[in-house]
């Protein structure tokens, strides 16, 4: 059941801008970290992958084509989405966004598991989408995108705003599902994130790949790290 | 009467305010079976259909042609009413779904275009409509069961049918709040109308939502077009009024809440019926005066959500 992606010569372009020049990327066996500063194209991959933006180029799961499909039918190809901004909906409750996308039969994440998981969100199971805290918010797009148990979950920052301990917590989650064996490709600009859950990380530099290192490597490089992740501006 | 003690006059006046306020509360009730349809639809898929008064008639035709001989015949008679009913919500429902499913579907998020289309569209069923049945207005018999007036406190004889067009609005409202509150469906439907994107990203199949829930509000424009032809007689033109009207009320009541559509109907009814009473030439403008008020103070409508 884990999905292999694979992604060719992907560009993206918004009029005369082009966002994505190539991006090729394959996500197999292990999970696969994406780190870059704002701005590089990393939550525009997403979207493209996801069939939210129009793209050319290619990027297949086992061997199906995804570019072109429509978001719909990408998502019952096995793909799922933790986006960036959550976009949980304000309209439903908790247990209503996990009542959306649960399945049937006995697979690996149900929605017992999910309470299990995050015991918070079995507190908050009443409330709405747009009475959640950023980090309650967090994790129920987590549980959302585990509930349709992909091949394949695209996280988009998916620590973004949650709380230290909470971080630590989220490490452990998708740790496990990477050992049950479902596919991630894993954006973050938490550098201690994206080290511990994935053994390389791939470094997105203006609508490319400019790189791909060992996870302990550049948890140990500063240089590294500031060339690729410093927030230095004016350049 | 039971009021002896009281001066007449008072006893005249107070009938006479009630009789006027529940007119306009069965005028209501009608306004707000064929706008839900259309607020429905408008909330799950940003369309405004300007033909929504188009399947007003559709319903109200197609339900009379089928009606019409059943109701004739000795055998079929009692049942006729019922069966023209449920003729008028299909053949609607047909028609909306074949405007989604052929047409609209493919423009979805281009709302002038979308409106442009409709707008032809609306013009092509009216003339349709005339060149099948002809100009002459028609009327449903109201069945055995509803036939009459009854005899309610102060206001006196009222006829049966009225009430149960109050009766039949709120069933569709309570009908309506289920479905979307309590089934798997309405989930889907709400999710849609935060954001349709994100609800296919969830392995939805959109499209399928979307004609079904474009049906289902077409169904209930054509609902309201038999329960329209009951109350009073069925002509040509009637298209424009209720699209108008349809218009108006998911505006003040705020687009895509049914709430909000019953407290917008309920408005537009009791200002039509009062402005009738009050100042008869004016009493088109109340409406307006109405709607334009709350888009000045609500620009979201009474009871809308703010986009966000």
């Amino acid at each position: 059941m884990r999905g292999a992606l694979e992604i060719r010569d992907m560009h993206v372009r918004f009029g005369k801008a082009t966002i994505l020049q190539g991006v090729s990327l394959s996500v197999g066996e292990k999970p696969v970290s994406v780190i870059g500063r704002n701005g590089m194209g990393k939550t525009t991959m997403c979207s493209a992958l996801m069939g939210m933006v129009p793209a050319s180029g290619s990027a297949k799961l086992d061997g199906k084509e995804l570019l072109g499909l429509g978001t719909g039918k990408v998502a019952r190809a096995g793909m799922a989405i933790v986006p960036q901004g959550r976009r949980v909906f304000p309209s439903l409750s908790v247990h209503e966004h996990l009542l959306l996308v649960a399945q049937r039969g006995n697979p690996p994440w149900t929605i017992e598991r999910v309470y299990d998981t995050f015991p918070r969100l079995a507190e908050r199971r009443r409330n709405g989408g747009n009475q959640l805290s950023g980090g309650e918010q967090q994790m129920l797009a987590i549980s959302r995108a585990l509930l349709m148990n992909p091949r394949l979950v695209i996280m988009d920052e998916p620590s973004e705003g949650l709380a230290p301990v909470i971080v630590d917590h989220l490490i452990e989650v998708l740790r496990t599902i990477a050992q049950e064996g479902m596919g991630l490709l894993l954006i973050e600009q938490n550098l201690r994130v994206a080290t511990s859950v994935a053994d390389e990380v791939s470094i997105m530099v203006t609508g490319r790949i400019a790189a791909t290192v060992g996870s302990a490597e550049l948890a140990r490089d500063r240089e590294l790290q500031n060339r690729y992740l410093g927030v230095s501006h004016g350049h | 009467m039971g009021f002896a003690g009281r001066a007449e006059e008072e006893n005249v006046s107070l009938q006479f305010i009630l009789t006027v306020t529940l007119n306009g509360l069965t005028l209501a009730s009608l306004y707000f079976i064929v706008a839900s349809g259309f607020s429905l639809i408008f909330g799950l898929m940003r369309t405004v259909n300007m033909a929504h008064g188009s399947l007003y008639m559709v319903g109200a035709y197609v339900g009379f042609a089928v009606y019409d001989p059943l109701y004739a015949s000795d055998v079929w008679a009692s049942h006729a009413w019922l069966i023209g009913i449920a003729a008028g919500i299909l053949a609607a429902a047909l028609v909306g779904l074949f405007m989604q499913v052929a047409l609209l579907g493919w423009m979805q998020g281009q709302e002038l275009r979308q409106a442009l289309v409709t707008i032809g569209l609306s013009i092509i069923i009216a003339d349709q409509l005339l060149a099948l049945f002809g100009g002459n207005p028609f009327r449903f018999f109201t069945p055995e069961l509803l036939f009459g007036p009854t005899e309610l406190p102060v206001i006196g004889r009222y006829p049966i049918f009225r009430l149960f067009q109050v009766v039949l609005a709120v069933a569709v409202g309570i009908g309506l709040w289920l479905l979307l509150n309590k089934t798997k469906l309405g989930i889907v439907v709400r999710a849609g109308v935060d954001d349709r994107q994100m609800l296919a990203a969830c392995g939805v199949n959109v499209p399928l939502v979307a004609a079904t829930v474009f049906a289902l509000g077409a169904g209930l424009a054509g609902l309201g077009g038999v329960i329209g032809a009951t109350a009073q007689p069925m002509a040509l033109g009637v298209d424009a009024r209720f699209l108008l009207m349809s218009l108006v009320v998911v505006i003040v009541g705020g687009m895509g809440s049914i709430g909000g559509t019953a407290l917008g109907a309920l408005l537009i009814g009791l200002a039509e019926q009062w402005g009738q009473v009050l100042f008869p030439t004016y009493s088109v403008i109340l409406t307006f005066v109405i709607m334009a008020t709350v888009l000045a103070v609500w620009p979201q409508g009474l009871l809308g959500r703010k986009p966000t």
